[in-house]
């Protein structure tokens, strides 16, 4: 549905795309995951015939993002980084406003928005830029999908937004995947990558790896080694001294440890941090999650 | 251990609207406290109030020992504050954006040149002295919004959602300077929306319509609500 081959894109001496090719199927959920400035929104830009590539080219459902950008807006539904609607529009004046431009109407398309915008309606003739933080995301997800697009781009929906609403927001996006819209989404949010199909690893304008987040965590080839005490802060600067200790990171109320080559034991490390006293001690070789994945590959 | 920050019945109504609900905690000296709530909460208007920004509907609260009504000039002084979306000068360089935040808080020039001379040593950043702000990686502008924030040696520094959007590397370097300011005895105040980074807080309070429903270490709010993580934990509660 979506093709891209070899697709650069420079702002003066900043190379923000350098010869990424990607393509995503037909009713996939598909998952751009990278922090910021490596290239999602330009690359994304691209797709949505807003900005021309430098080289290489992109097909969305066929039609070629520079030749046929007219066609292309007609099937695409494109939900910005910035919100982007009317302010001083109600919420319905700027859903009719969005249904009029692409030549419809608000009852036609009424089914695919339903159930998203079912939770706004109650306010609809409220101003939007008096909308509270996740009222104008699900109308801005509306007016995207008022002309059935074939294919839905969000870029970094989620960001900013507290746990419970992301969580809503990608139940939404589910339920949309389940009508057939192919969707591009962006996050640098790495927990969300275990909700889409497949996901593109991206940083500093290059594709790091592409795949199912359950392949991408499966082949990862390295030892990760969890480690929890008392006193974490202590924890950390212990395993960082170390001398086999090649990254030591927080993950939550753990640690994550990787051992130079890969050769150290988890006795080992037992033994080390019952020598510094330290208490309620756990050392355990656990699955890499994505941010491991992530972590490991953008060092190289 | 000592409180640096008291709230007792901390009320602020916008109109009809009660945006923060009888709120009352204390926050000890070198905590690293977390403040988390989902959007809406009311989390940044009780920051706005603790900053000495906005003033209270009625309520008690001593920020380092001073009113939050009478000596908001002190409270500023004695406060760092650093946020996502506004941190530093884009189109100053570096090196002014220092001297900018030292004049403001009244470091004597000699003193500020000593200080811009060993934070850009600790951070690696000499050879970016006179660069804009606004080419530099994010990494970067916010390890050095952080140091900016703390530069006249605050009692306690507010990050509101300091690290949206960095990769994950650098959120975690940035926490390495969030410790060390702890160690320092800088009290840290902080909000994120990853549920991990609640994990680092030596206590967490949860806020969500205007209220505190959970305040205590991850450790024993995990107990509390049965659950494996802080996520489990903000799901339970927010939701």
């Amino acid at each position: 549905m979506i093709e891209i081959k070899n697709i650069s894109k420079s702002y003066n001496d900043i190379q923000a795309l350098k010869e990424i090719s990607l393509s995503v199927e037909k009713g996939e959920l598909f998952g751009l995951i990278g922090p910021d400035g490596a290239g999602k929104t330009t690359l994304m830009r691209i797709l949505m015939t807003l900005l021309l590539p430098d080289s290489g080219e992109a097909k969305m459902n066929e039609l070629d993002v520079v030749k046929d950008f007219k066609k292309i807006r007609h099937i695409v539904g494109y939900m910005p980084g910035r919100f982007s609607l009317y302010q001083d529009l109600s919420v319905e004046e700027n859903l009719h406003f969005f249904a009029t431009v692409f030549g419809t109407t608000i009852e036609e398309n009424y089914d695919l928005i339903r159930d998203i915008y079912y939770q706004i309606e109650p306010f609809k003739t409220r101003r939007a830029g008096k909308l509270s933080g996740g009222m104008k995301q699900k109308l801005a997800l509306s007016c995207a999908l008022i002309h059935k697009p074939k294919i839905l781009i969000l870029d970094e929906p989620t960001t900013g937004v507290d746990a419970v609403s992301r969580k809503e927001f990608w139940e939404m996006l589910k339920a949309l995947q389940q009508k057939g819209i192919t969707i591009l989404v962006s996050t640098p949010y790495m927990d969300e990558a275990s909700l889409c199909d497949r996901v593109a690893l991206i940083q500093k304008g290059t594709i790091l790896d592409v795949d199912s987040p359950s392949r991408i965590t499966e082949k990862f080839p390295r030892k990760i080694i969890q480690v929890h005490s008392e006193d974490m802060f202590r924890l950390i600067q212990d395993l960082r001294s170390f001398p086999k200790a090649e990254s030591v990171f927080a993950f939550g109320q753990f640690v994550h440890f990787t051992g130079v080559n890969d050769e150290v034991e988890i006795s080992e490390l037992d033994k080390f941090l019952t020598e510094r006293k330290h208490t309620d001690v756990i050392v355990e070789e656990i699955h890499p999650g994505i941010e491991d994945v992530f972590m490991s590959l953008q060092s190289l | 251990m000592d409180k640096i920050i008291t709230v007792k019945n901390l009320v602020k109504k916008f109109g009809a609207f009660t945006a923060n609900d009888h709120l009352t905690f204390d926050v000890y000296r070198g905590e690293i406290f977390g403040f988390l709530g989902a959007n809406g909460a009311g989390k940044t208007t009780a920051i706005r109030i603790l900053c000495g920004l906005s003033t209270p509907t009625s309520g008690d609260i001593k920020i380092a020992g001073y009113d939050i009504y009478r000596e908001t000039e002190k409270i500023k002084k004695n406060i760092g504050y650093m946020s996502q979306k506004f941190s530093l000068y884009e189109d100053l360089t570096v090196s002014e954006n220092i001297r900018l935040y030292a004049g403001i808080y009244g470091i004597p020039s000699k003193k500020a040149k000593e200080k811009e001379a060993e934070l850009l040593e600790k951070l690696e950043m000499e050879s970016a002295r006179k660069k804009l702000i606004s080419g530099l990686p994010l990494g970067w502008k916010q390890k050095l919004a952080f140091s900016v924030a703390i530069f006249h040696e605050p009692k306690i520094v507010f990050l509101d959602e300091p690290t949206g959007g960095v990769d994950p590397v650098t959120r975690r370097k940035f926490w390495d300077l969030i410790y060390e300011a702890s160690n320092n005895g800088i009290t840290v105040f902080v909000t994120t929306h990853y549920m991990d980074e609640a994990e680092y807080c030596n206590r967490v309070s949860i806020m969500d319509a205007g209220k505190i429903e959970a305040l205590d270490t991850p450790g024993k709010l995990k107990e509390k609500y049965n659950a494996n993580n802080m996520d489990e934990v903000f799901l339970k509660i927010a939701r």
